[in-house]
């Protein structure tokens, strides 16, 4: 087996056998990205020179008898989170040139655990987007199919891994930006329960909805990274201080009693009937293996796309805010006055979709227009949270599809945004409610993924893991990798 | 037509944590530019707020004061507004859940009497910095270590009726602030800052009329005459047919004028709504309870004690117990002397007008709260006049010795009590003024009391003023009428 096609598990033990050291893996690794990702466009920098040292010291510690299991471990890093001296441009003309002067907790916990940077993935604009086409540095192809979208936010660490560039990345999730570009190209995503990992240092998109977790290739491999990125975190008011489970020792645990729940409202109209088909399969399996399952009803889930684009788009007016050409980032050329210097340095820096959102935001937020949409999505918001935790009353696990079609073809949906944010329908009320969701992959429908997204109640990140692990054990969608990579 | 004036006062006071309200940097005054901002006063992206404990416990400790509601949560705001020296395009602020509630502050009117002024609510709230418009060539300079320190912003009640109300209220504040050490109260340095609140209407009109806010005005003197410049510019305007809009208005003290800044037009829509990256904050009974019983004596408890206790007068207890290090000193020199009267002359009388010529804080005294004490006390046994004592004090002033006693001893200052020493004084002014102690004796009582003075200045001079004047006065009496 090619270095390039191991699980971090894998990784991990074949350093730990002296197989490879992780220079050597690093080497073979940057070579990889060098002449692949020009099709994909999934890396905005790759940090060969940081790659190279922390491997070299990884091996070092690895010589003076540590055995961490990320220690030597490569991964890269969706665009938002802050790297020390390194472009953090969250794929926005208005961070040129920001190179961040410290690093986000999630990039100091992950180095310190021993990962190999290996660069800074691309990504939707601000994570703004199911897609990643609204990059200031280009659309991320899909490896599955090169003419279409690898989804997003984030494409760029979806494809890269499914690339077999990196074995595992970071990614974050505001409305499904991790679980959607997963299902669409076969891999493992995670987003934990909020609170659960720290936002320090990744640049905010919707505060109160985004949360960092992992993209990998199978639910294993999501625990290892995110048993090293999760954790309170002081520097977060949101981060919640509660003791990490044990990820790993959770995957083994049998599934008999587990009771799942099929909510009705995610097999209703909007969705691919054959996508709908490779749920009830997975389902079919997870029987298998001794869960009980049943209907439930989420009444509200109607009203969470709305409510979304209204919460949003308000918090990303205001958290937008600090990009005004002042201080660092893209500033136009000569500007006469201060308004000019803001006007042109926000209209030149950010793209159509981040203006878009910021233009709604600032309606919504704005006086008589607040009660009728912020108070009111944030009433709505509460309803489906309430939803959740009725459902959970009944059932240990909620399963559905993670995205109602296929990945589709670059370009396709540019002018009806609207078609674009109804992606979101099944993953972003799991934000809303802030509980833990994942999606795993679940077969293919005329060549390319589907995937299946599991909920779980507030902090069960170890049972959704468990779920998706025991099913990867009996069967093998997610090792398949696309044709050419 | 006759006019009433209506204020409402928006006090801004800065409150003296030793780190910002969201960061852990440093919040000393008058450091170099920029070298206390940190990442997140700095606005960097991806950077987090984390509130300071002790800011909450000091705005708790002013609603406590004042007599305030502290509701169970209180939640911060974001402010949104774009300003270069706003590095995050917003202000973290509190608006519908402020810290503090409903409370109210008693101050003393000039006459001595109390009113009642009502505070609307108190809200935490982050600074912005510095813009630096000079030395740039063209360009502004931004100083970022002023953004993030925290303030507490007091709103009054439309309660207040005059300027000198106004200051009267500003200067009760001040002292509360500074009694519960949550406030430095410097206003030179911006430590405590005043939005006036402006409007008049015809007297006996129920509605208030249309009200122009005056921005940062920072002296007493300056609240005072900012208010009177625009009531009279508010009267005027009215009287000649205008109308006052609603706007708001910067003084210049220069020219002693307010002139209009922003109208209500142009104001900034702040888009206000709760800041997702903090949490409500919970105020819990426990909590207030540990605060209550931490606060000291606050002013209106002190002016009641100086008077029940030692006797002093409304206006001399309100004097006294203004400032803490002023209520401080007097106890010590009461403390010392065991004449609270007496005390409270001197420190409100000799010292005061010391530290004023050389524009000292009390803390600066050149003669200690013992000192005086020591002094009072030669007084009160008859060892010095309160003549002689005014030199005493300048000399301790002066530093001509380390107590009363030794100045009194060194420059010969003792009074003369010897009845016999004294009539014999008495006997050589007499003979030496023999005409006027014969045109005395023929006067009539009314002439004789104005002349005795004279009789009395002769021999104070004649003793150098080191004589008994109450002897001298019984003896000369005595003699005089013999």
């Amino acid at each position: 087996m090619s270095m390039h096609e191991l699980t971090l598990r894998q990784i991990a033990s074949g350093l730990a056998n002296k197989d490879f050291s992780a220079t050597e893996l690093t080497q073979s690794l940057l070579a990889r990205i060098q002449t692949v990702d020009p099709q994909l466009n999934s890396f905005i920098t790759v940090t060969e020179e940081l790659a190279l040292s922390q491997a070299k010291s990884a091996d070092e510690r690895r010589a003076a008898g540590e055995n961490g299991a990320l220690l030597g471990a490569p991964i890269a890093h969706k665009d938002l989170f802050c790297t020390q001296n390194v472009l953090t441009s969250c794929a926005s003309k208005i961070l040129s040139g920001f190179k961040a002067p410290y690093n986000a907790t999630v990039v100091e916990k992950l180095a310190s655990a021993g990962t190999v940077t290996l660069g800074k993935l691309n990504m939707d604009e601000f994570a703004m987007g199911s897609a990643n086409e609204s990059s200031h540095y280009g659309a991320v192809k899909n490896p599955w199919d090169l003419t279409r979208v690898p989804g997003g936010s984030s494409g760029g660490s979806a494809a890269a891994v499914a690339a077999r560039l990196i074995p595992a990345a970071t990614g974050t999730d505001t409305g499904g930006s991790i679980r959607q570009p997963a299902a669409l190209t076969n891999l493992t995503g995670l987003k934990p329960t909020y609170g659960r990992v720290s936002r320090w240092g990744m640049i905010a998109y919707a505060s109160s909805l985004d949360q960092g977790g992992p993209l990998a290739r199978n639910a294993e491999d999501c625990a290892l990274l995110l048993q090293a990125m999760a954790g309170f975190d002081p520097k977060d008011s949101t981060s919640v201080d509660q003791p990490l489970d044990d990820y790993l020792a959770a995957l083994d645990k049998p599934l008999a009693g587990l009771r799942i729940g099929l909510p009705k409202e995610y097999f209703g109209a909007g969705l691919d009937a054959r996508i709908g088909e490779k749920v009830l399969a997975v389902v079919e399996e997870l029987k298998k293996l001794g869960a009980t399952v049943k209907e439930i009803s989420l009444p509200n889930m109607q009203h969470a796309i709305p409510a979304y684009y209204v919460i949003a788009p308000a918090e990303a007016s205001s958290n937008l805010s600090r990009f005004d050409g002042v201080r660092f980032g893209y500033r136009c050329e000569n500007p006469v006055n201060l308004e000019d210097l803001y006007k042109r340095s926000r209209g030149e820096g950010f793209g159509a979709e981040v203006k878009r959102r910021i233009m709604v935001g600032t309606y919504a937020l704005s006086a008589g227009y607040y009660d009728a949409y912020y108070i009111k999505a944030q009433q709505i918001r509460r309803l489906i949270k309430n939803d959740f935790v009725a459902a959970f009353n009944e059932v240990d696990l909620i399963i559905g599809p993670t995205t109602p079609n296929l990945a589709w073809k670059l370009g396709e949906k540019n002018a009806d945004p609207v078609s674009a944010y109804l992606e979101d329908i099944y993953t972003i009320t799991a934000n809303l409610a802030g509980i833990p969701g994942l999606s795993m992959p679940a077969g293919f429908v005329d060549g390319l993924p589907v995937g299946v997204q599991l909920l779980a109640p507030y902090f069960q990140e170890g049972r959704l893991l468990n779920v998706a692990h025991q099913y990867q054990q009996v069967t093998d969608w997610h090792t398949q990798a696309p044709t050419g990579f | 037509m006759q006019w009433e004036t209506v204020i409402g006062l928006e006090i801004h006071a800065q409150l003296s944590t030793q780190s910002k309200i969201f960061s852990a940097s440093a919040t000393t005054f008058g450091a170099e530019p920029n070298t206390q901002a940190s990442l997140v006063d700095l606005g960097m992206p991806g950077t987090l707020p984390v509130l300071n404990a002790e800011a909450v416990r000091m705005a708790v400790k002013f609603g406590l004061a004042i007599d305030a509601h502290i509701a169970p949560t209180n939640v911060f705001a974001r402010k949104n507004y774009f300003y270069p020296d706003l590095p995050k395009g917003y202000q973290t602020s509190q608006m519908d859940h402020p810290i503090v509630g409903k409370g109210h502050l008693d101050i003393t009117l000039e006459d001595g009497t109390t009113k009642r002024i009502g505070i609307t609510r108190a809200h935490l709230e982050e600074d912005a910095g510095k813009s630096l418009h000079e030395d740039f060539h063209g360009m502004s300079g931004i100083d970022l270590n002023r953004a993030g320190t925290p303030l507490l912003e007091i709103v009054s009640e439309p309660d207040i009726r005059s300027a000198k109300e106004a200051v009267a209220y500003v200067k009760a504040i001040h002292a509360l602030v500074r009694y519960l050490g949550i406030c430095d109260g410097n206003m030179a340095e911006g430590s405590l800052r005043c939005d006036c609140n402006v409007s008049v209407r015809p007297k006996g009109q129920a509605e208030f009329g249309t009200r122009a806010e005056i921005k940062n005005v920072n002296s007493f003197r300056f609240i005072e005459k900012a208010i009177n410049h625009e009531v009279q510019r508010q009267i005027e305007l009215i009287e000649d047919g205008g109308t006052v809009v609603q706007e708001t208005r910067l003084y210049d003290p220069n020219k002693d004028q307010t002139r209009s800044m922003r109208s209500k037009e142009e104001a900034n829509d702040y888009r206000y709504f709760p800041c997702p990256d903090l949490l409500p904050v919970v105020i819990e009974q426990c909590f207030l309870d540990e605060v209550r019983a931490s606060l000291p004596e606050l002013p209106v408890q002190k002016r009641e004690r100086f008077e029940t206790q030692f006797g002093l007068s409304a206006y001399d207890a309100t004097v006294l117990a203004a400032s803490r290090e002023m209520a401080d000193y007097f106890e010590a020199v009461n403390g010392v002397c065991g004449d609270a009267k007496l005390a409270a002359n001197w420190v409100m009388g000799e010292l005061s007008s010391l530290l004023n010529k050389d524009n000292l804080d009390i803390e600066q005294s050149p003669v200690s709260a013992e000192q005086l004490g020591g002094m009072i006390l030669r007084i009160k046994d008859n060892t010095i006049s309160g003549k002689i004592a005014k030199m005493v004090f300048e000399a301790l002033a002066a530093g001509e010795g380390a107590t009363a006693d030794e100045v009194i001893e060194k420059k010969g200052l003792k009074q003369v009590t010897d009845s016999g020493a004294i009539e014999a004084m008495l006997d050589e002014v007499l003979a030496a003024n023999a005409e006027q102690v014969e045109q005395y004796r023929a006067s009539d009582e009314a002439k004789r009391g104005k002349m005795f003075g004279f009789f009395v200045g002769q021999a104070m001079k004649a003793s150098k003023g080191k004589a008994n004047p109450g002897q001298v006065n019984e003896l000369l009496k005595k003699k005089l009428e013999s």
